[in-house]
């Protein structure tokens, strides 16, 4: 009843102002909606909802929002619906700049680009949101799904992302971030905070990903990252093929990662379960060991080292049994044979030549407890001298805080 | 001194230009700033009127040019700018002149019309010679797409998008956008269907929101180095800059010789780096800085930028996904097709082309210069493995 009285409106509408060539397959429901979607991002005032009822709708161009104050509500992430596979103009689905932003129960699908980018602003909500490329994972799928950006005191949760050909959920260069009770499948890296002080990542399920959930920091941005705890997470058998473009930082990523740091500083990962990912459970990397370290050198200040890693109390299992590139198959091989595999985390070996073990300050050192083991891959070396002493690692760190949003997110 | 030189001068240009005008007014009504609301016609701000087969700028609005322009699918611009009496913008070295409240600037997306003179087949060709657009478009010869406004009211620069009329009289506002299906033609005939893609007022700030953190819409070419160069005014040649501020448009602009000048992408007197630097410039800028859409990538191309990782020499790509075309760095030198930027620019899948939006085609004699830079950089992005 009520889609019939919109499609009427809109066909109204539209018969005053359509231009002579329409190429897109798009029906005049579907146009409409888009235009009065368009001007109700455009015309949002602070104090704005913006209400979109249950449907199906195919749009053309990709949505932008710079107000600030405005919330975008859909009727649920199965009812309300913004599919993009007709899209034209790009490449985003919706990109907003804005503070004091909430997007809530709805589905953004098949973008060219990102689905949901949220560039520069403080005070974001996203809740109970879907991003999904439904052709399934393939590597002309949007590089991420829900992408808050340059962004503080931040709020993802019960919110679920499935195909992106980089990270499902990525948080860049933000500050204050909670990602919680979300899901994340299908997806190169199923969740991945990059260059981010102080987030935590919890109750989140990271399943059917290349890499389950990710803490990296990129050389030559304008920030760099530290402070992330991963807890109480289910974070089983990421041994999806690795889609992503080479090229990308995530295409360096082994299939079959569960947690990977890489080049991150304080990162505390504790109380998660952890099982069934064939390269490893747990992954401890430095700069060296992905696809983009160049002898050109990166910003003076970038540490390619990954300090302060504190490991503990995860229930592991499984995993590390089929572990994915050439490196890491023949060192795997060669240490624990054919039918053996790798013990739960895997380190490269990199570390600072500044320090000695007996200078590296305390809170700098890696430690890990209630595993089954380490594998130092002596990467430095080109792996030709692996070794599983656990000694370098029996260590504590002390813990970092838990992260509290401020504002509190008004749901 | 300037400014009291122009009051000074005022009358008198102000007599001069009605005298230069006179031809082609015809009684068009003065300019009309509107301080809010949205004009539903162009022809209700009467900056340009088509009339008896011409498309008239009013008196005091000022056709310029830039040096290197923005690449847009082949379609070539008219650009304008009006300002109220007694008002002036305030000249700037490195940014966007400080316009007065009141400024209105124009930009008239049209098409020289391809040889076969249907409609919807318009002609590619980077000539501007033959277009004589500052003294009015003649309509027989052009195919009229859009016209854009930037007017500056006191809250700050708004954005106005008129789409004009199959029949050239008018043109409407169109806040959501359009697509419209046309055809380049090239001098040999070859033919490129390709979808003509008007912004939405949302992609106006896209690229005009140069600032994301100030967060304000700024115009980008209005700049000292894009428009230090000559206009054709019909009555002569002049430097645009000193046209302006004998107009009583410009001010506090010091000697020309210490005016900045961007490279014209293709000039051949002007080295290589300056024509690609130039062009990077106008058509990546506005996002690719250190405060813009792009900042999170880290990777700058302004004028200034150094030629290292912040220009993206050697620099792994931060959110490119896909869009790496397999490649590792954004720049890699004297590898053009190692470069992410090559594989961008080259593209028109969104998502993956750069810039984001703005095109449907590719601009082949840019793609061509930013290959013949890359192939002239020296160095090497070897990795460490």
């Amino acid at each position: 009843m009520r889609k019939t009285l919109i499609a009427a409106t809109f066909a109204v509408v539209l018969a005053g102002c359509s231009s002579q060539q329409a190429p897109a397959p798009q029906n005049a429901s579907d146009a409409g909606f888009e235009s009065k979607l368009q001007e109700q991002l455009l015309d949002a005032k602070p104090g704005t909802v913006i209400d979109i009822p249950a449907g199906h709708y195919h749009l053309t161009r990709g949505l932008s929002l710079r107000t600030d104050g405005v919330t975008i509500k859909g009727a649920g992430k199965d009812q309300t619906v913004l599919s993009f596979k007709g899209q034209v103009v790009g490449p985003e689905g919706l990109l907003v700049n804005a503070n004091d932003f909430t997007i809530e129960n709805l589905t953004i699908e098949d973008t060219k680009g990102d689905a949901l980018k949220i560039n520069h602003g403080k005070n974001i909500t996203i809740h109970g949101v879907r991003t999904q490329w439904t052709g399934g994972s393939q590597t002309s799928n949007g590089p991420y799904g829900i992408y808050p950006v340059k962004t503080q005191n931040v709020l993802i949760e019960d919110s679920e992302a499935i195909g992106a050909s980089d990270s499902g959920i990525y948080v860049g260069q933000s500050n204050n971030v909670i990602v919680r009770n979300n899901r994340a499948e299908q997806n190169v890296a199923g969740i991945e905070i990059e260059n981010t002080v102080n987030a935590d990542v919890y109750g989140n399920t990271a399943t059917n990903n290349s890499g389950g959930i990710l803490v990296f920091n990129m050389p030559d941005l304008l920030m760099e990252g530290s402070g992330t705890r991963v807890f109480k997470n289910q974070v089983i058998a990421n041994n999806h093929d690795n889609f992503a473009a080479n090229g990308s930082a995530v295409a360096s990523v082994p299939a079959g990662s569960g947690v990977v740091v890489n080049s991150n500083p304080k990162v505390e990962i504790f109380d998660n379960d952890i099982a069934d990912n064939k390269t490893a459970n747990i992954i401890v990397s430095s700069f060296y060991s992905t696809n983009y370290a160049s002898k050109t050198g990166v910003a003076a200040g970038y540490d390619p080292y990954p300090k302060g890693i504190f490991i503990y109390g995860n229930r592991l299992k499984g995993g590390g049994d089929s572990p994915s590139g050439l490196d890491f198959k023949t060192l795997k091989i060669a240490m624990f044979g054919i039918g053996g595999h790798f013990p739960d985390v895997l380190w490269d070996g990199y570390s600072d030549p500044k320090f000695t073990d007996k200078t590296l300050p305390p809170q700098d050192r890696i430690c890990i407890q209630d595993v089954s083991g380490v594998v130092d891959a002596d990467g430095p070396d080109g792996y030709k001298h692996p070794n599983t002493d656990m000694k370098p690692f029996q260590c504590t760190i002390d813990k970092l805080p838990a992260v509290t949003l401020n504002p509190e997110p008004k749901l | 001194m300037v400014k009291s030189a122009k009051h000074a001068a005022a009358p008198l240009v102000s007599l001069l230009l009605a005298l230069l005008l006179a031809g082609c007014q015809r009684g068009m009504p003065p300019v009309a700033f509107h301080a809010d609301g949205r004009p539903t016609k162009l022809s209700d701000w009467h900056v340009l009127e088509s009339s008896d087969g011409k498309l008239e700028l009013n008196a005091g609005v000022v056709p310029y040019d830039l040096n290197t322009r923005l690449f847009t699918d082949y379609v070539h611009k008219l650009r304008t700018v009006w300002m109220p009496k007694g008002v002036s913008a305030k000249y700037d070295a490195k940014n966007t002149f400080d316009f007065p409240v009141g400024t209105i600037i124009s930009k008239t997306f049209y098409y020289p019309r391809a040889a076969d003179g249907k409609y919807s087949d318009v002609a590619r060709t980077q000539d501007y010679s033959g277009d004589f657009a500052g003294q009015g478009l003649r309509l027989a010869s052009v195919h009229l797409v859009e016209t854009r406004l930037l007017v500056r009211r006191k809250e700050g620069w708004t954005p106005f998008v008129y789409v004009w009329n199959a029949q050239q009289t008018e043109a409407n506002l169109v806040r959501t956008g359009d697509v419209q299906a046309l055809t380049l033609v090239d001098a040999q005939g070859q033919r490129e269907d390709f979808n003509y893609v008007v912004p939405d007022e949302g992609q106006c700030v896209n690229c005009h929101e140069a600032d994301m953190i100030g967060r304000s819409i700024l115009p980008i070419g209005p700049k000292a180095r894009h428009l230090n160069r000559d206009y054709d005014y019909g009555s002569g040649r002049e430097n645009q800059l000193e046209h302006l501020v004998g107009v009583g448009y410009l001010m506090d602009m010091p000697k020309l010789a210490d005016v900045p000048k961007a490279a014209n992408w293709r000039d051949p007197s002007a080295s290589l780096d300056a024509r690609a630097r130039a062009y990077l410039d106008i058509n990546c800028a506005m996002c690719h800085n250190p405060n813009g859409e792009a900042s999170v990538t880290g990777f700058s191309l302004g004028p200034d930028v150094p030629e290292d990782h912040h220009l993206g020499i050697c620099k792994s790509p931060e959110a490119a996904g896909p869009a790496t075309g397999g490649r590792l760095f954004d720049i890699v030198p004297g590898k053009p097709d190692e470069s992410i930027i090559m594989n961008r620019i080259g593209s028109t899948r969104p998502g993956v082309m750069m810039p984001e939006i703005g095109r449907s085609t590719v601009d082949r004699e840019g793609e061509a210069l930013i290959r013949a830079w890359i192939l002239s950089l020296k160095g090497n992005c070897d990795i460490v493995h």
